[in-house]
């Protein structure tokens, strides 16, 4: 080694020292931010943990569990009709959802089979409990960003498509109305107009949002390119619902495993998005509500007389067996796994809820976003808390 | 200038003082009722308050008594004498605000041959109190808020304070007395009968005034330090009971004020089209058109509030240093020219 380049090998070292100090001498250290577990955007008791570098989130963790109530060990040691009252509560904004796929399973279990008018009412009120659903999540995003007029006006129109549910059901959010075999009731008299008008309103609903929302160019700063989830990654999370559909995977279960209900006997399309990010989150949802009242539309003008229940026996009990259904609801594919053993309630009941793997994306989609994008990627991840830890 | 009443100092403080402590939380009670109350619930397709009291009126009392009931909370680690300063430090900036505004020939407190100067540099004072609310509360979320705040609030001064700029070359004054009567006594192309409000001469400036002072008031779509649903309050977190009850005080205190400021500067002030400037009559209806012209503007800026959504902290600073202050730059140099020209 000559002179020189020992020369510069020491004023190399030294000016990587210089750096060194430097760097030590600014260096901020990360600070630790718990989103949650009481914080309002997480509506209920999620928990991220941020390690932030000033405004910019370095490692985001959710914590999960603080909601947990145990539903699957509840589900043994109850018998089936009972089962329902308690997976009503799973995602309780779309509750009547949630019992069409346990019941479902069972059904398939006991090879019966709902009879056509029971499966459009199932149908029917499955779409509008996605309405329900979605409704307050169109007017929500508005709050996560800090519009707080939006939510007013979704909390006022689902109120409409709430009553609808009430007047069928008699429960607002938690129904209990699907049975083994068929419904509960039949639909009381007047309901398919006053539905109709219903669904007129939503349709207007979704255009205020589009106007509000959709339109404000400050939500669209706040959206476009934040939070972006290419399709594979989408999919290698397991990510189901309208945010696999906004990442452009075209996929629905109501379209592909249509697993018994009347989503075939009517003309709707699927929507998707390219773009992946908040805003084609968003806008997949809008564009899905306003499928779904036309989804509504047509099943109201075409339901099939008949009796609302097959024939099953007084008391329920399940062949041996295991059976897997899913269907396609307001947050995305939710699934019930049933082992029975011949008994009264089932052996074991595995739950798939769509947010628990929506919201897992969390750590790889929120590396090196502002602490405001935390809260608009979790708004249009949309979850339920109920549904992530049931 | 003539006084209304011959008074020696001390009873003439002494009364001006009175006024000033009755009118700021009365002026603040009329925006929270009107505005926060009625006008949002009109907008949500709600009701508001409508059960105490005719109209719900006496809900602003009710309020009132909550905040004055609930317990004086400290955080553990908070440094307390910062703490518990900071409220009264922000609403301080309010009050000495209200000491230049002018509601009549005579109707106010001190009228100052540097008024503008004065109510810029008041205002700014509340970026220390809401900083050392951010930084004493030792919360997370308080501290982003009170970093948040103090990045927002100077960066928006610069737009606000440039926008004021074109007023003042047009007025020749810096007295804002002297802005009402040189927008009292203008023409518009020889026709003077409503005098010349400067909104018309000077509306980009208006329009750039307004945008800052949403800022300055951290009223949507610059709400980021206290942003509920990220950082749930942000600097007044930890305040509870009546430290809170000031901190919001101050908050419509100053939209208020800001309201003030921007009919004087740009809507004429108290002038009434066919008055002298300083006939004494004005001094019992100035007020009065000042109050209707402040609710007015403050409509603006409530309507803006509870529509559009919050931009983040990055777009924020680009929108101020990008558009804002190139605009209220330009506006600055055009009013120059035509200064000169005509």
């Amino acid at each position: 080694m000559t002179a020189t380049s020992d020369r510069e090998q020491m004023a190399y070292v030294s000016a990587q020292a210089a750096d060194a100090r430097v760097n030590v001498e600014l260096d901020t250290g990360d600070m630790t931010l718990n989103i949650g577990p009481q914080h309002p955007a997480t509506h209920g008791t999620l928990r991220i943990a941020c390690q932030l570098d000033g405004e910019q989130v370095v490692v985001a963790e959710p914590i999960m569990g603080y909601m947990h109530r145990g539903y699957e060990k509840l589900c043994e040691v109850r018998t089936y009709p009972q089962c329902t009252t308690l997976i009503n509560r799973i995602d309780w904004l779309g509750s009547f959802a949630n019992e069409v796929p346990f019941i479902l399973a069972a059904e398939r279990l006991m090879e019966v089979e709902a009879p056509p008018r029971a499966q459009w009412i199932r149908t029917i009120l499955f779409e509008l409990s996605r309405i329900a659903n979605v409704a307050l999540f169109l007017g929500d995003m508005g709050v996560q960003i800090g519009a707080l007029t939006p939510v007013f006006f979704a909390f006022r129109d689902r109120e409409r498509v709430l009553n609808q549910i009430e007047e069928v059901t008699g429960g607002r959010f938690h129904p209990n109305f699907d049975r083994i075999g068929g419904l509960k009731d039949d639909i009381p008299k007047g309901w398919i107009e006053e539905t109709r008008s219903v669904m007129v309103k939503m349709r207007t609903f979704c255009d205020e949002m589009e106007d509000l929302l959709v339109g404000n160019e400050i939500f669209q700063a706040r959206c476009r390119g934040v939070g972006v989830i290419p399709p594979e990654v989408a999919l290698g999370y397991g990510l189901s619902g309208a945010n696999l559909r906004a990442s452009g995977v075209d996929w629905d279960l109501r379209r592909d495993a249509n697993p018994g209900l009347s989503w075939d006997q009517v003309d709707w399309r699927v929507w998707t998005h390219p773009d992946g990010d908040s805003f084609s989150r968003y806008w997949v949802r809008l564009q899905e509500t306003r499928e779904a009242t036309r989804i509504v539309d047509q099943l109201l003008d075409g339901i099939p007389s008949g009796p609302i229940m097959a024939k099953v026996p007084r008391i329920i009990k399940v062949p041996a067996g295991e059976a897997y259904i899913s269907t396609e609801n307001p947050l995305g594919e939710m699934g019930y796994y049933i082992v029975s053993k011949g008994d009264l309630g089932p052996f074991r009941v595995k739950i798939r809820t769509p947010s628990f793997n929506n919201i897992s994306i969390v750590p790889w989609v929120m590396r090196g976003v502002y602490v405001p994008d935390v809260i608009t990627i979790l708004g249009s991840l949309y979850f339920i808390l109920g549904d992530i830890d049931r | 200038m003539t006084t209304l009443l011959a008074l020696p100092y001390w009873q003439e403080t002494g009364i001006k003082l009175g006024l000033a402590l009755a009118v700021i939380p009365t002026t603040s009670l009329i925006l929270v009722y009107l505005f926060l109350f009625k006008m949002m619930a009109f907008m949500q397709s709600r009701l508001g308050p409508n059960d105490t009291g005719p109209y719900g009126t006496l809900q602003l009392i009710a309020e009132a008594i909550k905040f004055l009931q609930k317990e004086d909370i400290h955080p553990e680690q908070a440094d307390r004498r910062v703490f518990r300063m900071a409220p009264v430090v922000v609403l301080a900036s309010t009050f000495l605000l209200y000491v230049v505004l002018p509601a009549g020939p005579d109707a106010v407190v001190e009228n100052l041959d540097t008024g503008v100067f004065y109510a810029m540099a008041v205002s700014s004072l509340s970026v220390l109190g809401i900083l050392m609310a951010g930084w004493a509360s030792a919360n997370k979320y308080a501290l982003l808020g009170g970093l948040r705040a103090a990045g927002q609030l100077i960066a928006y001064e610069l737009p606000l304070i440039l926008a004021v700029m074109g007023v003042v070359i047009q007025a020749e004054t810096l007295n804002l007395q002297g802005i009402v009567e040189a927008q009292a006594t203008g023409e518009i192309f020889g026709f003077g009968a409503i005098g010349n409000p400067f909104i018309l001469t000077q509306f980009l400036a208006f329009l750039i005034f307004m945008i800052a002072a949403q800022a300055e008031l951290t009223q949507t779509p610059f709400d980021m330090p206290v942003a509920e649903t990220e950082l749930v309050g942000g600097f007044h977190i930890e305040y509870t009971g009546f430290r809170f009850l000031l901190f919001f005080m101050a908050e419509f205190g100053t939209a208020f004020a800001f309201a003030a400021l921007a009919s004087v500067m740009f809507l004429g002030g108290w002038w009434i089209p066919g008055f002298d400037v300083d006939d004494n009559i004005l001094n019992v209806l100035g007020p009065g058109v000042m109050l209707a012209k402040i609710l007015l503007v403050a409509f603006f800026i409530f309507w803006v509030r509870f529509t559009y959504p919050r931009l983040r902290e990055d777009q924020l600073q680009k929108f101020a240093w990008k558009v804002l202050i190139p605009l209220s730059l330009a506006n600055i140099v055009l009013t120059g020219i035509f200064k000169v020209v005509f």
